[in-house]
């Protein structure tokens, strides 16, 4: 087959995959045992965790996607960053953006630094900053981008630079453009991680987490980890998921193309100080004017909903001071941009005029409090 | 060694659908896939679309056809639809006979719906196979048979039945929800359909609602899945998995609870609060005792009397262990209420006259510990006030 646009692999996902019966839609396979012909044949599966069918139609799938060699799916996006964590070793070092999603910072700081692994943080924005980070033991590049919730976009590409450089890994959490918008690996990345809970499953009702990476030894390494620790995704959770990714295309187009103009909208109100949107994707951060309207604010939206969480259909805004980045302390994460008036907004596919005008009573409500 | 040679409890988990051909999956994959590619322009494959034809529908279907000695299975989106779509062999002007005290629903559908397409009905007491000859038309088509039936748990004896029907050019249909082919088998004993609300001790969990008809014959088959296809109330395929899963376990279940259904029973006979007890198993029993050659057991429901309506409603507010709702054939043990439940879609004349008194409670057993459930009717019939006359 000639290469195709990437709408049509979405739209197509696990399609011709039962030789058998001919299934447009895979099935899901609930089976956690796999009967052998004989001693040193198999099917290919022999135990569920080990390898399931259907989460195999997700794994190649992401890995076709981004670009990667394998794919490999968690239980969620934290038991994803968990299993990449845990190809390095006592001694070794990460450099990781500063800007980080709050949970993947817990990892960092209270397990990481349990079993011997140290971070250092540096704001991506300047390559030439984050490159004198790098020390003799130092193994890893690891960025989200953009970055959550400042939604500064990091250049791929100078990271892939200094990595090669330095002889390290580039790890990239594609969470926020998913292989629509970004496909690190073709931009140099090594592994790349999705919390596959968020855009590429898209209706908040299955969590999952996704590797996929390049070179043979990388993927045999996850591929062990997978299957000795095990946090593995259900089958049933691997065939929703692809579900949901059937329609990313068309999701992501109207995520887009609401945060573009709501990001307008915001940046005219009166109420807001600043916007942060770079351009693309449909996550956007916002400054209130006063720490106070925060509140009064958020319980006057009748529509979008506040709540933990991103990607979906459904607009949700978090107030990252207390939910996402609650295990920042205070101080650090003031000092990142991450300050108490700062709100982030997952647009949705409704319609656009329905959000403003739930955002324009909500805000004008909260602004004259 | 063939699977044919397995007993019937080791062919509920080793039949063709054990194992998954291309993956040697030991569960049966749900294929959700709502068609399906046809690989040849001129020939097309066993499957096209899923109302048709759907491989994990057909894996459920394939198992009971086998479990209850039939050609062909067919799975339906419920009992009544399995019900509905088999008497739908029937045309305008045909006639059928239907067991007296046949499931609420059923009456419902013979005697109001099957009536607006002219077909027409009569209800016999069946347990008396005279009656069932004497009331045998030039138009009649259909003899229907429940047994045990519901909720009083009379034996009718199906090879007498469907020697009759079959004298008389007359197909007989049982619905065998009650007894599950674990312990009795219809179309062994002459029937030509079976019928089963598969949510019940098919399934099993109470968590999905099914319905199954196995064919004995080819051509009855061949009509039957005609109409399956064409009216279209066919299982969903979650449902179909969920049902086949509940298969693996039938035979342990019926054995369990119709252990305990048999101590319940001779409990409830010696209690002086209660009046009559259904229980086929039981000497004392209204009805006839069930047959060793018909069915291996008397099965897990029992039916019980108490004084009135007032007395059940004392022994509701009281029991602890079964749930009191509709339905049966759980892992739980269901009480239920066949006056404002099963039966509450028959006219209260109709209901009275085949003895489904305001006092009457059906109790399916399920797989709690016998002890613990006597106990519990032990404590709640201690307050009946009603007391009657102890003449056993």
């Amino acid at each position: 087959m000639t290469k195709v646009n990437i709408e049509s692999i979405l739209a197509q996902l696990g399609n011709r995959n039962c030789d058998r019966t001919g299934a447009v839609n895979p099935p899901v396979y609930f089976s956690t045992a796999y009967r052998h012909e004989g001693i040193g044949s198999s099917s290919g599966y022999d135990y569920s965790r080990t390898g399931n069918p259907t989460r195999s139609v997700l794994e190649d799938a992401i890995a076709s996607l981004e670009g990667g060699d394998r794919g490999f799916a968690f239980s969620s996006g934290m038991a994803a960053i968990q299993a990449v964590l845990s190809l390095f070793s006592q001694g070794d070092e990460w450099i990781a953006s500063s800007d980080l999603y709050g949970g993947t910072y817990r990892l960092f700081e209270e397990n990481g630094r349990k079993w011997g692994i140290s971070f250092r943080y540096g704001d991506g924005r300047d390559p030439a900053e984050l490159e004198s980070l790098v020390g003799d033991r130092t193994k890893a590049i690891f960025i989200e981008t953009p970055t959550n919730p400042l939604m500064r976009e990091i250049d791929i590409r100078a990271m892939a630079g200094i990595a090669e450089r330095h002889h390290l890994f580039l790890i990239v959490d594609n969470t926020f453009y998913t292989p629509l918008l970004q496909q690190p690996i073709r931009d140099g990345a090594d592994i790349v991680i999705h919390s596959a809970t968020k855009y590429l499953g898209g209706h908040n009702d299955v969590l999952a987490g996704l590797v996929t990476a390049r070179g043979a030894s990388v993927c045999d390494q996850v591929a062990n980890y997978q299957n000795a620790a095990g946090a593995v995704l259900s089958p049933f959770d691997s065939w929703l998921l692809m579900r949901g990714m059937k329609t990313l295309a068309l999701r992501m187009k109207q995520h887009e193309s609401n945060a573009k103009q709501l990001a307008e909208y915001l940046q005219r109100h009166e109420t807001v100080t600043d916007v942060l949107y770079p351009g693309r994707g449909g996550m956007l951060s916002f400054r209130l004017a006063e720490e106070d309207w925060v509140d009064p604010f958020l319980r006057q939206l009748k529509m979008i909903t506040f709540a933990e969480s991103l990607g979906g259909v459904e607009s949700f805004i978090t107030y990252p001071a207390t939910q996402t980045h609650a295990e920042i302390p205070e101080g650090i994460r003031i000092q990142q941009g991450v300050d108490n008036r700062l709100l982030r907004f997952s647009v949705g596919i409704e319609h656009v005029d329905d959000l403003v005008a739930d955002l324009e009573t909500a805000l004008r409500k909260a602004g004259s409090a | 060694m063939s699977e044919e040679r397995f007993s019937f409890q080791t062919r509920l988990l080793h039949n063709r659908h054990k194992i998954d051909s291309q993956t040697g999956a030991v569960s049966v994959p749900i294929h959700h896939a709502s068609t399906f590619h046809q690989f040849d322009f001129d020939s097309f494959g066993r499957y096209d679309y899923s109302r048709s034809g759907n491989p994990t529908r057909e894996a459920l279907e394939e198992v009971m056809a086998e479990l209850e000695g039939g050609v062909r299975g067919f799975a339906f989106a419920s009992g009544m639809a399995a019900i509905s779509t088999a008497f739908l062999l029937l045309s305008k002007g045909d006639h059928v006979l239907v067991s007296e005290d046949v499931y609420g629903g059923t009456f419902r559908l013979v005697s109001e719906v099957l009536s607006r397409f002219g077909i027409e009905y009569t209800f016999v007491d069946m347990t008396d196979t005279r009656k069932v000859a004497a009331n045998i038309r030039p138009n009649t088509k259909v003899v229907y048979v429940e047994t045990p039936s519901n909720p009083l748990l009379k034996i009718t004896n199906i090879r007498e039945v469907a020697r009759i029907a079959k004298e008389n050019d007359c197909l007989t249909f049982v619905d065998n929800t009650f007894l599950t082919p674990a312990l009795q088998r219809p179309l062994e004993l002459g029937a030509d359909v079976v019928l089963h609300s598969a949510t019940k001790f098919i399934a099993g969990h109470s968590d999905v609602v099914a319905g199954l008809a196995i064919v004995k014959d080819e051509a009855l088959a061949e009509r039957l899945g005609f109409l399956q296809n064409s009216f279209g109330s066919v299982l969903g395929v979650q449902d179909a998995w969920l049902v086949l899963r509940g298969l693996k376990t039938l035979s342990v279940r019926m054995k369990q609870s119709a252990a305990t259904a048999w101590q319940v029973a001779e409990y409830l006979s010696r209690h002086p609060a209660v009046e009559k007890v259904y229980y086929p198993g039981l000497l004392s029993h209204s009805g006839e005792r069930y047959d060793v050659n018909q069915s291996e057991s008397p099965g897990a429901v029992l039916s019980f009397e108490l004084h009135d309506e007032e007395a059940v409603r004392e022994l509701k507010s009281r029991v602890q262990i079964p749930v009191f709702s509709v339905s049966l054939g759980a892992v739980e043990s269901i009480l239920s209420y066949p006056p404002k439940m099963s039966h509450a879609s028959m006219p209260k004349e109709e209901r009275e006259k085949r003895g489904i008194t305001d006092g009457l409670l059906r109790l399916s057993v399920g797989l709690e510990n016998p002890d613990d459930l006597i106990a519990d009717l032990e404590e709640a019939l201690a307050h009946q006030k009603v007391k009657a006359p102890i003449t056993r």
